[in-house]
């Protein structure tokens, strides 16, 4: 019988190796999958241990911070997340929850805020320290444009973006209708209670037909193509026949040769349909991408929360060159395009900073818990979008629009002078009157400090009249806070 | 050296490991060292002396590893049982205790144990009403609706741990008596030679009612663990590899048939092939925050506490265990259930690690080795047929829980020996090695 007992032996042998395996298959060849499973809450369970890092605007108010609690259950000490501006900065600042997870900066920074990003030095400390403490982000959010941009917006929903053009700074990011972050943490239901997107961050994942304020890049492919100056003339009459359809001018106005200063200070469409089909799709393309669109903005914020900008069939970003691309259509903003604020920010800002468009970013500053600066955001340069000096030609054209154009109510009442461009983007029927009203626009005109972009959804009359004012309040509190400086 | 000797000496490293074992859950749980450490670790080391007296008197001669090898596998449950909840470790010391003097009793009575092989039939009778009693009204307890236990007052009993070594005898006794018949078989039958209904007939309705009684008490891992040992004790006696193979065969075809009717295994084998699904997992009770968890939960978090524990582990007292604390620090859902019973073994890795895990393996492979060892030194076949059963259905058990907390099978309810939380189990598996201890002894004395 012995015999058999040694083929016993083996068998067991076999059976104890695949136990062997498959604990060797989940404790390290297959625990990064497990690790990362939606189910699998342990490192949010370790984390709700320790202090975050707070958030701060620029000027250090608090906008989030953590907060002991005693758990009765176990008798541990668990730190709770507090934002004690609640929904006023819910989109740039985002949430983090055991429950919800983390989104916005909270999780995008989540390596600082949680302390586990540390530099040599301090990771000494800590082994002599022991606890484990999260460092602080300071934003580049100022306190005064948030409040403008939310008070412009006045519960309509919409976004705004302002920009620092020369350090890609952003001084304010609204999204309206928001969220309370902190009752969505503490109740249960209030999640269910959210209508109309409210936690969908505007600002960065909103796709919107960009309309007339696209007409600045078209724009600015022409000047910088070489091939136009701001005193060329086009054939702007009304009714154009383009890919077929006639193109009706804004209240079907008629106009004949006018100059490119004329068409953008009175965006007048068949003007923008001429030069857009005359640049062709590649050149549109080309600058489209030199402005960012057709790639992610390379903001400081989770990836899973920017939209990319650009033209979409199906839901597929396609080439201005495709031949499903009504190319004038396009030059005036219209047909398959989509941008977010941020994307129509960024091509404003660009066009302020003499072409240069910079790395749009939240973050200014990491420090950490002894006070020592972990990390300082330096200006970078994203992309060069076009030449200094058709920037400052389009700079002029766009002060005019704000002089005597469609975007007269962006004017300070100063002699601090703004440029910008309106757009009314058509929601399919144009009857009822309900557009998305844009502006777009800096200042100040010779020197500018803020570019900033508005929306308001579904609104009645046009980009001039609703959204320029929003502008006008949030470039005056940004040059009052000391943009640019 | 003298076994004896070499079985004190080998004592002595496991009291040390329970001793640093404490001392590192008291350094993460009050930053200061306890003498508590040195008290547990003192008792142990006692407990451990005493049971090697035992051996010392009545079994000079038996297997020296056997016994330091389960004390091994003691402190570590006894570490991990401390580091869980303290009066699970205190109470398993108690069941340590009485499972030592359950030892001594059977190696003081069963000198012979030969006179098991008389009473056959009684234990496999006494085995069957263990196996039903359970699901006898006032006694039976249904714990996720298994009848796995009978209550007798304020203790509550796991029959199948008792019943696993009286089927094992009864089978090593019934098959040392007709081995030679069911060797050269009677009429053929499809090509092979079957043995008389005669000799196989009380073999098939002994077995068949304990498989019966399980579904019927709906036991499944001790199933399991019973038809393994049956086949290998049928395959050692015979020598006929087609008895297994075609047990095998009939074992999936039942497997088969039963997965796709019974809904209680029908869940368990969903939960088997997709633990991390979220309906299974049950994430929506998880977000409403009330208490309770899905079908696979237990299995996705044993997963999740073996990824979580990685090559070396998070260390003695350092894995996610009790709760989830969700809003104003209230427990709604134990993180890992049943951490004290079936999956202890995911904790140990989560805690240890790859390394302590395979450690863990490595010495029920030694006792497995030594028992098998024990049955080829064994001087008649009762023995060899005794020592390999009871080694089989250790071995097998280890299989079935171990197998289960690592998705090599479907997860069922049994306990890992010596370290599980659980009176009947300790007591059972003490029996178990009492009895592998005489067989040794019989065939290490010196004639």
């Amino acid at each position: 019988m012995n015999g058999q007992i040694r083929n016993l032996f083996l068998v067991v042998l076999v059976l104890f190796g695949l136990l062997l395996v498959f604990t060797s298959r989940w404790t390290v060849l297959e625990d990064g999958d497990l690790r990362a499973s939606a189910q699998n809450n342990r490192d949010v369970i370790r984390a709700q241990r320790v202090p975050r890092g707070r958030i701060l605007a620029a000027d250090g108010t608090v906008l989030a911070r953590s907060v002991r609690t005693r758990s009765r259950g176990t008798n541990t000490t668990v730190y709770k997340r507090r934002y004690p501006k609640g929904a006023a900065y819910a989109g740039p600042v985002g949430v983090s929850d055991l429950q919800f997870g983390q989104s916005g900066l909270e999780k995008s920074q989540n390596a600082f805020l949680g302390g586990k990003a540390v530099k040599l030095a301090t990771a000494v400390d800590r082994l002599i320290q022991g606890d484990q403490r999260g460092s602080t982000i300071r934003t580049t959010l100022e306190p005064k444009v948030q409040e403008a941009a939310l008070a412009g917006l006045n519960g309509r929903a919409g976004s705004v973006v302002a920009l620092e053009p020369e350090t890609g700074k952003v001084l304010g990011m609204a999204s309206v209708p928001g969220y309370d972050p902190n009752r969505m943490i503490s109740e249960p239901g209030y999640r269910t209670t959210l209508k109309n997107s409210a936690e969908l961050n505007r600002a960065t994942q909103a796709a919107y037909v960009p309309g007339s304020t696209f007409k600045v890049l078209t724009a600015a492919a022409a000047l910088d193509s070489g091939k136009y100056t701001p005193d060329t003339t086009v054939d702007g009459s009304t009714g154009q026949r383009f890919s077929g359809q006639p193109l009706a001018n804004f209240n079907g106005e008629q106009f004949g040769q006018v100059t490119l200063t004329q068409a953008l200070t009175q965006s007048i469409n068949g003007a923008f349909g001429n030069i857009a089909n005359d640049l062709g799709g590649r050149t549109l393309q080309e600058y489209m991408e030199r402005f960012g669109f057709d790639a992610k903005p390379p903001l400081d914020y989770p990836a899973g929360q920017i939209r990319t900008s650009g033209i979409r069939r199906n839901d597929k970003l396609i080439p201005a060159t495709s031949k499903y691309v009504d190319l004038a259509r396009t030059g005036i903003g219209q047909d398959k395009l989509g941008a977010t604020p941020l994307q129509m920010a960024m091509v404003v800002s660009a066009v302020a900073n003499d072409g240069r468009l910079m790395k749009p970013h939240l973050t200014d500053r990491v420090v950490d818990p002894d006070g020592r600066v972990q990390e300082e955001v330096q200006p970078q340069l994203y992309k060069q979008s076009m030449k200094a000096s058709s920037a400052r030609q389009l700079q002029q054209m766009m002060g005019n629009v704000v002089d005597e154009g469609t975007g007269a109510q962006a004017q300070l009442g100063t002699d601090v002078r703004v440029g910008g461009k309106t757009g009314t983007a058509e929601l399919g029927n144009i009857a009822d009157g309900i557009n998305n009203l844009w502006f777009i626009g800096f200042a100040p005109l010779e020197d500018p400090k803020v570019a900033v972009a508005v929306i308001v959804e579904n609104s009645p009359g046009q980009g001039g009249q609703v959204a320029a004012p929003i502008a006008k309040s949030v470039i005056q509190a940004a040059l009052a806070a000391g943009a640019g400086r | 050296m003298s076994a004896r000797n070499r079985e004190a000496l080998a004592l002595l490293p496991s009291a040390l490991l329970v001793t640093a074992g404490f001392a590192a859950i008291f350094l993460k749980r009050d930053a200061f060292l306890s003498n508590a450490s040195l008290t547990y670790g003192a008792v142990f080391l006692g407990l451990c002396l005493v049971g090697h007296l035992v051996i010392r008197f009545t079994a000079p001669n038996a297997d020296p590893y056997l016994f330091p090898l389960v004390a091994v596998l003691a402190c570590f449950g006894l570490v991990e049982l401390y580091r869980i909840d303290e009066s699970f470790a205190r109470l398993q010391a108690q069941w340590f205790v009485v499972g030592l003097g359950l030892f001594a009793f059977t190696m003081v009575v069963l000198r012979d144990y030969h006179l098991l092989e008389r009473y056959r039939y009684t234990i496999a009778a006494g085995s069957l009403l263990l196996l039903v009693l359970p699901r006898m009204p006032v006694i039976g307890e249904a714990t996720n609706g298994a009848y796995l236990s009978i209550r007798l007052g304020p203790f509550s009993f796991q029959a199948a741990e008792f019943a696993k070594i009286g089927i094992v005898i009864f089978l090593a006794g019934y098959l040392r008596e007709t081995r030679q018949v069911l060797i050269h078989g009677g009429r053929r039958f499809l090509g092979m030679s079957l043995p008389p209904l005669r000799h196989f007939g009380p073999l098939l309705a002994i077995w068949g009612t304990a498989m019966l009684l399980l579904i019927f008490i709906r036991d499944l891992g001790a199933a399991l663990m019973f038809f393994g040992a049956f086949l290998a004790l049928l395959y050692v006696a015979t020598g006929k590899k087609r008895y297994p193979l075609l047990g095998l065969g009939a074992f999936a075809l039942g497997a088969y048939v039963v997965g796709g009717r019974v809904g209680h295994v029908q869940d368990r084998v969903a939960a088997w092939q997709n633990p991390l699904d979220p309906v299974l997992f049950g994430a929506d009770i998880a977000d409403q925050g009330k208490p309770g968890f899905g079908s696979s939960y237990q299995l996705a978090q044993s997963l999740f506490a073996q990824a979580d524990g990685g090559l070396f582990g998070r260390g003695f007292g350092q894995a996610e265990l009790l709760t989830r604390v969700s809003d104003g620090g209230t427990v709604t859902t134990e993180l890992l259930p049943a951490s004290q019973t079936d999956m202890i073994y995911a904790l140990i890795t989560n805690e240890t690690g790859l390394i302590g895990a395979a450690a863990i393996l490595l010495t029920y492979l030694l006792i497995v080795q030594r028992g098998f060892r024990i049955a080829s030194l064994a001087r008649d076949p009762f023995s060899k047929l005794l020592a390999t059963g009871l080694t089989s259905v250790f071995a097998l058990q280890v299989f079935v829980i171990v197998g289960g907390v690592t998705k090599v099978i479907p997860l069922t309810g049994v306990t890992l020996p010596f370290i599980s939380y659980g009176g009947s189990s300790v007591m059972a598996n003490f029996i178990l090695l009492a009895l592998l201890m005489r067989v040794s002894e019989d065939a290490r004395r010196p004639t």
